[in-house]
């Protein structure tokens, strides 16, 4: 495990942190909701990332189902964000 | 340490550049007044990247199952990240979140919703008028 695979790791949990930030302070719940699916997509890379350096090829096919959650995931709460309104 | 080739330089400038592809993203992600020009800048860039990612490890690993899986992983992130996104500013657009008040067009709001959902400044000044009357 070299410099570099330490500095990738630490910059994706960087952009994991700014992710969480907007979860956190989003002004309304389709904020939160960006904020989780591009969460999920960056875990996706970290998955990726970690299978590469202990070469271990059964993350990768974590990785595919983790991305397949985060769609189906988003999709849903998409489709329960349509019938709600900013009232309730 | 085994030796470096030129194909694994190669591989690891890709995996670097879409690293900060995903950085770039998530800085828009903070940054951006919106919840439309937000959705635009993290899917657009987090997507590009991710999938730079999965080929930086393909060119890394060559046709190994993980560089196999890696390249299935990317392709599958590139065909359903952009139709979660529509799908998310679609809902918000119907669930009534108001754009930037610097936006220009809205042509969707205005077609299907009954006038443009983009927030008005003079309301806020409205609501701040009346509460400095009910102040004096």
């Amino acid at each position: 495990m070299s410099v570099l695979w330490i500095s990738i790791l630490i910059i994706l949990g960087v952009a994991s942190f700014l992710c969480l930030f907007r979860i956190f302070r989003g002004p309304t719940i389709a904020d939160r909701m960006v904020g989780v699916d591009i969460m999920g997509i960056l875990f996706v890379g970290i998955t990726a990332i970690t299978g590469i350096i202990y070469n271990l090829s059964f993350l990768l096919d974590i990785a595919i189902a983790l991305a397949l959650i985060s769609f189906v995931g988003t999709l849903a709460l998409a489709k329960y964000l349509e019938r709600r309104t900013l009232d309730d | 340490m085994t030796e470096v080739t030129v194909v694994d330089i190669i591989g690891y400038i890709v995996i670097l550049v879409g690293v900060l592809f995903d950085l770039l993203g998530a800085i828009g992600l903070v940054r951006f007044p919106d919840v439309y020009n937000r959705l635009q800048s993290a899917t657009k860039s987090v997507t590009l990247g991710t999938f730079g990612i999965m080929i930086g490890i393909l060119i890394v690993t060559g046709f190994t199952p993980l560089g196999i899986k890696a390249l299935i992983c990317g392709v599958f992130l590139l065909l359903t990240a952009p139709v979660s996104a529509h799908a998310l500013s679609r809902g918000s657009l119907r669930f009534g979140a108001k754009m930037w008040k610097g936006t220009v067009i809205d042509s969707y709001g205005k077609d299907k919703l009954g006038g443009p959902q983009i927030e008005s400044e003079e309301g806020e000044t409205k609501e701040s008028k009346e509460k400095e009357d009910e102040v004096a």
